[in-house]
């Protein structure tokens, strides 16, 4: 078992033909992931990677043709935020995007939108989603990972990396990474991918890398300690950081005093999850909870 | 990306908010004859990007016009909270009721933005919120059907402005609701919006903070970026693409992602260490972005050894070890480095930094690379 992305998932690539788009399908594909069609407005009838994937002019004529049930996005930010809508619209249930830099305005908008309509957005600003075995969505690498008990998630990119590369070389294994992404606004959240984990039987343990900025810690400190039986173990980037500077990402500030690495690591700890020091504690952390 | 204050009164004016508007000057000379045009007394205020202006003796109120080029002279030879005083804005003086606060920013949890208004204006909101929460009052606004007067009304009355005022309050409200939304802010702030004698409505301040992701589609608001507010470095890094932040230790970091560059300035710290920076080269970072990057991190002085963590995915290492080992060819810096290349190439990358002849420190784990780092940086 796994969240999200599994061994069903039919995958549309928006915006296949760029880039990172056709780099990263490639890689996609590698993994063994059903990938059943791109979409470049302009180049439908074409095909992308060798050959190996059809290319549409827009999703609807893509879901039809296919039956894709998720997407991912890699368009560029001015084009993204219609490039979720599109999908949204076309019947897509699960959007992941890639895309970094869409204007928050954009995301209020694009999320109250998708709210409406019922369906998940991970991201924008993240690496998408892995569940080691099945399907990789997204730039996460894949041979860091391999299937076993503990679930991810994670607002960083690289952070998350090391933290399943540490997992990985003790032999223990992931259900599914979930990179819900940097930005202020994002279409899921940690609460939504905690919960998740805890209705999926397979996953014994989750690992959640969260930094400063905002209060989404802080909500996922709540449910923890009000929904969940599992255990989890926490990492706070960004202790060091000082306030009022972005620290790359986005969301990754310090305002008017509130989202420090202190109030989100206090309010972990007080809900029973065990906060790491540093990266590399975390999966020695794993290992102590899941013997327990 | 923040504006001055003048920058931020120029567009609320253009949307319709009374405000005390006036005009910049760079010279004590110039603040004189402006305070002549206008009448004493005036207000002479700093524009720096910095809050605090007032505590840090960057606003003062003169009688004269000569007192004006006095407290201007001051006010052009500060330095606050580091950065150089260079423009001042020079306003004609407004009589006060009362003080109050308007601002709109966007709430993370609401995934919406929200408007807050507060009777005890000229404070910063923070300090209200920590000792008088009931006195901010907000409204959240649904990006579909905006802003509506029931909402502003109800703000009005609940901060307890006198009725005769509610729809010109309204009415302001509006604007820097409009202003907010048609320049992409991600905060759009006036404090104090102040009660006159005469009854009227007038923004003494203002504050507007661009979304840097949306200065694509507004180039107009681009271009009114202060390039003297930026250090040198900050600019560099800016134009380079490179996320920097300058902080205050002596370990130079580079990394590739935001939140391993985080935990990476955070383990430094847990080993007794100091970093000097945030540096995140991005994904998928060639080799002159790195050269970039080592350049910015050797030109300042304070750096004592430089910590390389690396965790390869689109980003190749031997990309990475190439970009250092040029700029350590051009400028054969003394200080330690120590490098932990993990992924993608990794083996390529060692070697490369290996055969460079320049004695970098390997490490295999963050902890390891970390703790090395330290100890360079307290033997130099």
């Amino acid at each position: 078992m796994s969240i999200l992305v599994d061994k069903n998932t039919r995958l549309l690539v928006q915006g296949i033909t760029g880039r990172e788009g056709e780099f990263h399908t490639r890689q996609t594909l590698d993994y063994g992931t059903c990938v059943v069609a791109g979409v470049t407005p302009g180049k439908g009838g074409q095909f992308a990677c060798d050959g190996r994937v059809p290319v549409f002019d827009n999703v609807r004529e893509a879901v039809e043709a296919t039956g894709a049930n998720t997407s991912v996005i890699y368009v560029p930010a001015p084009f993204a935020p219609d490039a979720i809508i599109e999908a949204a619209d076309a019947g897509i249930g699960l959007i992941v995007c890639i895309t970094e830099g869409i204007p928050v305005n954009d995301m209020i908008q694009v999320k109250a939108y998708l709210d409406m309509k019922g369906v998940r957005l991970i991201g924008p600003n993240c690496p998408g989603l892995l569940t080691p075995g099945q399907a990789k969505v997204g730039i996460m690498p894949g041979h860091i990972a391999m299937p076993g008990p503990v679930g991810v998630v994670s607002r960083s990119g690289t952070l998350t990396y090391e933290v399943v590369y540490a997992l990985t070389a003790l032999g223990i294994g992931q259900t599914t990474c979930v990179g819900i992404g940097g930005d202020p606004i994002i279409g899921t959240r940690f609460v939504d991918v905690l919960a998740l984990f805890e209705a999926d039987p397979e996953t014994k343990a989750v690992v959640l890398i969260g930094e400063i900025g905002g209060n989404d810690e802080e909500v996922a400190a709540r449910f923890i300690a009000e929904r969940m039986t599992k255990p989890v173990v926490a990492f706070i980037a960004g202790r060091t950081a000082p306030p009022g500077k972005r620290m790359g990402h986005a969301g990754a500030i310090i305002e008017g005093g509130t989202g420090t690495a202190a109030e989100k690591i206090a309010a972990l700890e007080a809900a029973g999850v065990r906060v790491a020091e540093h990266p590399e504690q975390i999966a020695q952390m794993v290992t102590e909870v899941i013997r327990a | 990306m923040k504006l001055h204050e003048y920058q931020s009164k120029r567009i609320f004016a253009q949307y319709g908010i009374p405000v005390q508007e006036g005009e910049v000057a760079t010279t004590p000379q110039e603040v004189r004859s402006l305070a002549e045009q206008m009448g004493s007394p005036v207000v002479v205020k700093a524009q720096v990007l910095v809050g605090g202006r007032g505590k840090a003796g960057g606003i003062k109120l003169a009688q004269t016009p000569q007192e004006a080029e006095e407290v201007a002279a001051r006010i052009l030879s500060l330095q606050i909270k580091g950065l150089p005083v260079r423009k001042v804005l020079v306003a004609r003086a407004a009589d006060i009721r009362q003080e109050i606060y308007l601002g709109i920013v966007v709430d993370r949890a609401a995934a919406r933005p929200v408007m807050m208004a507060s009777s005890e204006g000229g404070v910063e909101i923070e300090e209200v919120a920590r000792t008088h929460p009931d006195a901010i009052k907000k409204v959240h606004i649904d990006p579909f059907v905006g802003l509506r007067s029931y909402q502003t009304l109800g703000l009005a009355k609940s901060i307890g402005l006198p009725s005769a005022l509610h729809r010109d309050f309204g009415r302001i409200a509006q604007g820097l609701y409009r202003s907010f939304v048609e320049c992409d802010a991600s905060l759009a702030e006036i404090n104090p919006l102040v009660i006159t004698p005469e009854g009227t409505l007038l923004a003494l301040d203002a504050k507007i903070v661009l979304d840097d992701n949306s200065l694509f589609r507004h180039p107009d608001l681009a271009q009114l970026r202060d390039i003297d507010e930026e250090t040198s470095s900050e600019r560099a890094a800016r134009e380079a693409g490179l996320s920097f932040v300058q902080l205050d230790g002596d370990i130079g970091c580079m990394v590739n992602g935001a939140g391993l560059a985080m935990a990476t300035m955070d383990i430094i710290q847990h080993f007794g260490g100091m970093p000097a920076n945030f540096l995140d080269i991005g994904g998928g970072a060639r080799a002159d972005r790195v050269a970039t990057a080592l350049r910015l991190i050797l030109a300042d002085p304070r750096v004592k050894a430089i910590l390389l963590n690396i965790f390869g995915g689109i980003t190749r290492c031997d990309e990475v070890a190439r970009g250092i080992v040029s700029v350590l060819d051009e400028l054969r810096p003394h200080l330690p480095i120590v490098a932990r290349l993990v992924g993608t190439n990794e083996a390529e990358g060692r070697q490369i930094l290996e055969s460079s002849g320049y004695g970098i420190i390997t490490a295999t784990t963050l902890a390891e690379a970390a703790q090395k780092a330290v100890a360079a940086a307290r033997a130099t």
